[in-house]
């Protein structure tokens, strides 16, 4: 039962074939909301690696953010490489910063731990500011680089239907990996850490090479959408170190379901699509959305997945 | 056959403030015996294993295990090095199913690449507690019993050198006490057992030898007749528990 977990697996085959389908039935539908829903989503699954299966509430998840689109754009801007190349930079930026906040953080637990996250991820938005020259501080900087060859097929990220396309990859790359990862041995050892580290410290694992790891693999995969974000809309700016980039990761993994894979998903496209919404009618959809999150603690406190996870759904997670 | 040192204690010391819970130890453990610790609640019994298995720190001392030193070695590297520890209060993982906390424990001596050795390891230690049935359900609503029978399993599914075990028939039943001693006995013909234990009927049923605490001190060794026998042991425990 644990070696596999097909309904889970095949679930995550319908989502990408509905991720891939969906250009061809929902025509006219904005592309672009999809498309960074996609990227979020990925953005929600990393972040979802630290908080949801291993047990670590970070607030400063920006920064991971931020660490995969600046060392992508700034490559590709100023390093003459090409997009894959500057990805690739964007994804080992990541985890360059990654290992190194870790190593430091993880010296902390639940509260500090926040706190020493978000500090960390202020600083990481005020270099941003600091060296504006280099930047773009919060004017940003748009990446003349538009477009890659793949063998021989050319992409064009100045088109709406490549962007999505690639996006999907990447997503499905993503989602693909992380349900080998979460479901077999490595998931059941980041939730042994989550709900008995004593114990698990007693069946011989190094808890803080496990926490170190799985911090990575989170910052990691979160500054891999940060990469994807900035690249594929040729823009990276200051706005998306801000606080706000890390609790809208909170935001997405806590209405989907922490420690459930789909998850997160589940929340970025609910969450963007309503806050799109609603800030298009009014100003205070902050309060419209804090309003839905205090009801989602009270009659879906595990999120909508990790819910129905434990109500009905064992296989969901 | 001559006997194998498998752990040597020289002077083991902790204090807690001006208590000092185990007091200048030196305790010899042969490889493959069963042995029991006894003592009175306080002696320190639970704090001497802890030392052993790297869950406490020394104050002094040091701790010899299978011909290296372990004083300062981190606990979850005594594991690795066999010596597999069972908490005095149930301590598993109880959101997870049966399987699942066997697993964990597999793992750790396996590594994470075959999921299936993993589980056939898992499967194989809960066959040995007799939990196979119950495999599936999750830890936590488990009866207590089981529980405890949980928590052996993890410890066998190391497939320790060293199997320490802190009260383990504590809050069992007669019938559970009866399988739990028939699982230790099948245990020993693996691994050498270190048990601390205040049923009597448990200790001499399994022990070989008797380690009896008292204060922080090991007050008499020896085989269950001539700890019975020994008139000191008598006034301190054995005159007060039956
Ligand atoms: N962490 C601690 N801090 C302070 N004192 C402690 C601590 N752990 C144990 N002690 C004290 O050390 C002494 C020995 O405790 P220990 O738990 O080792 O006894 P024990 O022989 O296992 O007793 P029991 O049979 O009740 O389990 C006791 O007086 C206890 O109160
Ligand atoms: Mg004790």
């Amino acid at each position: 039962m644990i070696r596999h977990n097909p309904r889970l697996f095949a679930l995550c085959l319908a989502v990408i074939a509905a991720v891939f389908g969906a250009q061809f039935v929902l025509a006219g539908y904005p592309v672009l909301a999809l498309t960074r829903i996609l990227i979020l989503a990925v953005f929600a699954m990393g972040y979802n690696m630290a908080m949801g299966y291993a047990g670590m509430l970070s607030l400063g998840h920006a920064l991971f953010f931020a660490a995969g689109m600046y060392a992508a754009g700034m490559a590709s801007r100023y390093g003459a490489v090409g997009l894959p190349v500057a990805f690739g930079i964007g994804i080992l930026g990541a985890a360059a910063v990654s290992l190194g906040i870790g190593l430091l953080a993880l010296r902390t637990r639940t509260v500090s731990f926040m706190i020493v996250t978000l500090m960390f991820a202020q600083v990481g938005y005020l270099l941003t500011l600091q060296f504006a020259d280099v930047t773009g501080g919060d004017q940003g900087l748009t990446l003349s680089e538009r477009g890659f060859a793949l063998g021989p097929v050319a992409v064009d990220m100045t088109s709406g239907a490549a962007r999505y396309n690639v996006a999907a990859v990447v997503f499905s790359v993503v989602l693909l990996g992380l349900y080998a990862l979460t479901q077999g041995p490595v998931g059941r050892l980041f939730a042994a850490v989550r709900e008995n580290p004593e114990r698990t410290r007693m069946l011989g694992y190094d808890v803080a090479r496990i926490r170190l790891a799985a911090f990575v693999l989170s910052g990691t995969v979160a500054g891999t959408s940060g990469a994807l974000y900035g690249l594929t809309f040729g823009f990276i700016g200051s706005s998306f170190a801000e606080f706000r980039t890390s609790i809208e990761a909170l935001l997405y993994t806590l209405v989907g379901g922490p420690g459930t894979l789909l998850g997160p998903v589940l929340g970025t496209a609910l969450m963007t699509v309503l806050i799109d919404r609603l800030g298009g009618l009014t100003a205070a959809y902050p309060i419209v959305v804090g309003a839905l999150l205090i009801a989602l603690t009270l009659w879906f406190p595990k999120g909508l997945l990790g819910t129905i996870r434990d109500r009905w759904l064992p296989w969901l997670k | 056959m001559a006997e194998v040192t498998l752990l040597e204690t020289r002077g083991l010391t902790r204090r807690f403030g001006g208590l000092t819970a185990v007091d200048a130890v030196d305790f010899r453990l042969s490889r493959g015996e069963v042995r029991a610790i006894i003592g009175p609640n306080g002696a320190g019994k639970s704090t001497f294993v802890g030392l052993l298995s790297g869950l406490i720190a020394p104050g002094a001392g040091s701790i010899a295990f299978d011909g290296q030193d372990i004083t300062r070695m981190p606990a979850h590297r005594r594991v690795r090095a066999g010596i597999a520890y069972t908490f005095q209060i149930t301590n598993i993982y109880p959101a997870m199913t049966v399987l699942e906390n066997a697993a964990i424990a597999a793992q750790s001596r396996l590594g994470t690449g075959s999921e299936a050795a993993i589980e056939a390891a898992a499967r194989a230690a809960l066959a040995a507690v007799g939990l196979s049935d119950l495999e599936t359900r999750r830890a936590g609503d488990l009866a207590y019993g089981h529980q405890r029978l949980v928590e052996v399993a993890m410890g066998l599914a190391l497939a320790p050198k060293l199997l320490i075990l802190d009260e383990p028939t504590q809050g069992l039943s007669d019938a559970e006490i009866a399988n739990f001693i028939a699982v230790i006995r099948r245990v020993a013909a693996s691994a050498t057992v270190l048990l601390i234990e205040h049923n009597m009927d448990v200790v001499m049923a399994l022990a070989g030898r008797i380690t009896v605490m008292e204060n922080g001190r090991i007050l008499a060794e020896g085989t269950p007749d001539q700890i019975t026998r020994d008139p000191a042991v008598q006034a301190a425990y054995l005159g007060g528990a039956s």
